[in-house]
């Protein structure tokens, strides 16, 4: 019964989603089927040009390092083979590189989320000595590109003996100064007099912002969350310079060190590269509305 | 599958975002001034200790600590740190690795940039026709940027390979001459550029796309019934309204793809001949290759300073809406 609901609410929300993309089909590009025609041939090409790499990656790491070496044919002609995966698997640290990856983008996007939200509180629901400073400071701290502090960044590292840690990688990753600002105006807009009344109630400020603003930012930091998981995951730079030890390596960084010597392993490289893609892409494909939303409410820092 | 149907939405108009303000004004006229209660909460402090810390630490500290190094001839190797005035930084605008790098940069950011903020229009503007398959297109564009740069090496290193690599395997298939994608010195750019395009353009996409699914639907329905074909709709009332949107995105883009790395890095290491190295990259060979702290400091700030104005000229419009 109930899962005939579900699905019942599924087909009903599938009819209502082609109504709408009709209707905006007819007031975009009108009711010409030679239009719709030319933009759908439009976006057949350009899709078929973004899948092209990945696709023709996908299926070289199927292939047989002999013929993968050979002039590109499109499928594999000596047949399809899970050797490059094996080999992979077996022989590299691919899977602890990807652990550590999950380690570092997970304690990043905690820690993230969690100190930026109670910044945000602070300067949006209460009041303090060097507020308007703190404020000031933040934005400012907005302004100053972190590639640019790598030097000093290792060498203080260094100082605390952090070089080659997790800590060393994620902490300095955890500052997020347009986070803050983000989510100070979402909590901005809560409305004051819930606010009142929970405190009127004897709530303590920890108790509000647990109990009413995180519940009622859920969307926010959902969003919030997504981008900045999304950003330490594929973060190169940082983690390539605090790291030479393999053993903490995160993906990207031990991936770039798959050395292509003479008599390269193509195989095998596009293997790596598939499974380090996949947690991502199949995350995706399961979230894909929220992350979506995500980006594009975070992807402009606020403006 | 629209963003703003079920987007993330405050729970009060903008109209209370300026709470504060009008507050300030109204003890003056009340009889007896009621503070709001968020006023008397002074434990703010202990909810963005943390924060602070942090970004003290990780940001002020090394911008601090940085900006002294830059007068210091500071080496990795731990010999020796004296002042040594702006020495650095004479040398640092006579160095004509200085120039050449902060030329592969702005080069880099033309090159890139353009197409990021064309293509990811027409993109947005395709798949906002609501035509079928908008799961798959939208999968297919923006797929890419969730890739992690040492995948996007390997993929597009293989796509490059001389003879056997894809690219090459169509160009002699068409009767052309292999190209050197990344062996010769007048294309490496260009082939670098093209996979930052292919990598990064979902994310303007993206953008793009929430910006359009905002414009309200009755402008085109009267411009429907004032007789408006669908260029004259798509040129009267969608690219205007994007105006706005694409200040913001490109000035983002800019932002972006001055800090160019990644790619280069892993594509060429700056090369072939050090025809693409970005300035990052020469930051990063001289503080860590060469081991010359003090001299890679100040080249930071050089370049800091080139990101500067950039990145006020994006405050700006902010300001002005505020």
């Amino acid at each position: 019964m109930a899962v005939a609901d579900i699905a019942e609410v599924r087909r009903t929300k599938a009819l209502q989603e082609r109504a709408e993309n009709q209707a905006l089909t007819r007031l975009t590009i009108g009711p010409s089927p030679w239009a719709r025609a030319g933009a759908l041939a439009a976006l057949a090409v350009l899709a078929g040009i973004w899948l092209v790499p990945l696709v023709w990656g996908a299926v070289t790491s199927f292939k047989h390092e002999a013929e993968a070496a050979l002039p590109a044919s499109l499928l594999p002609t000596m047949g399809w083979t899970l050797d490059a995966y094996q080999k992979v698997l077996g022989s590299s640290d691919l899977v602890l590189w990807m652990w550590n990856s999950l380690v570092v983008a997970v304690l990043v996007t905690a820690i993230t989320v969690l100190i930026s939200a109670m910044a945000a509180f602070a300067f949006s629901q209460t009041l303090f000595k060097g507020r308007a400073l703190m404020q000031w400071l933040t934005l400012a701290a907005i302004m100053m590109p972190g590639q640019i502090l790598i030097v000093p960044l290792f060498r203080e590292m260094q100082v605390l003996g952090l070089v080659d840690t997790f800590a060393g990688i994620v902490l300095p990753q955890v500052v997020a100064p347009v986070m803050v600002f983000i989510l100070k105006r979402f909590f901005d807009a809560i409305p004051q007099e819930l606010l009142d009344a929970a405190r009127i109630d004897g709530a303590g400020s920890w108790r509000l912002f647990w109990t009413i603003v995180l519940p009622l930012s859920r969307s926010i930091l959902v969003a919030v969350a997504i981008f900045v998981f999304i950003g330490a995951w594929n973060n190169f730079l940082w983690p390539f310079i605090i790291t030479t030890d393999p053993q903490f390596m995160t993906l990207p960084v031990g991936l770039s060190t798959v050395k292509d010597a003479y008599g390269v392993q193509y195989a095998q490289n596009m293997a790596s590269a598939m499974i380090a893609a996949l947690p991502l892409l199949i995350v995706f494909m399961l979230f894909q509305r929220r992350i979506v939303q995500g980006v594009a409410t975070t992807g402009m820092g606020g403006q | 599958m629209t963003v703003s149907k079920t987007g993330v939405t405050a729970p009060a108009g903008p109209a209370l975002s300026d709470r504060r303000s009008a507050e300030g004004r109204r003890p003056t006229r009340a009889a007896t001034p009621r503070k709001p209660m968020r006023e008397r909460d002074r434990s703010g402090y202990l909810f963005v200790a943390p924060f602070a810390l942090a970004t003290g630490l990780f940001l002020v500290v090394p911008t601090l600590y940085g900006l002294w190094m830059s007068f210091t001839n500071q080496s990795l190797t731990g010999t020796g740190s004296e002042f040594i005035g702006f020495a650095n930084y004479l040398e640092a605008f006579s160095d004509p690795q200085v120039w050449q790098t902060l030329w592969h940069t702005v080069w880099f950011t033309i090159l890139s940039t353009i197409p990021l903020v064309v293509v990811a229009l027409v993109m947005a503007l395709l798949v906002h026709t609501g035509l079928p398959g908008q799961w798959v297109w939208r999968m297919s564009f923006f797929a890419p940027y969730l890739l992690t740069s040492a995948v996007v090496w390997h993929l597009s290193n293989w796509m490059f390979q001389p003879d056997i690599g894809l690219l090459d395997t169509w160009m002699t298939g068409l009767g052309l001459q292999p190209l050197g994608w990344l062996t010769d010195e007048n294309v490496a750019m260009f082939s670098i550029a093209g996979v930052t395009v292919w990598w990064t353009v979902g994310f303007n996409f993206l953008l793009y796309l929430a910006a359009l699914q905002s414009i309200p639907a009755q402008q085109y329905e009267a411009a429907t019934i004032d007789g408006a074909g669908g260029w004259r709709r798509l040129f009267s009332i969608t690219l205007p309204q994007l105006r706005t949107i694409t200040g913001v995105i490109v000035v983002l883009q800019l932002l972006a793809s001055l800090k160019v790395f990644d790619q280069i890095y892993l594509l060429t290491k700056g090369g072939p001949n050090g025809s693409t190295r970005p300035i990052l990259e020469y930051i990063y060979d001289t503080g860590f290759t060469n081991y010359r702290l003090g001299y890679a400091s100040a080249i930071s700030y050089v370049f800091f300073a080139l990101i500067l104005i950039f990145t006020l000229v994006r405050l700006l419009p902010a300001r002005k809406e505020a």
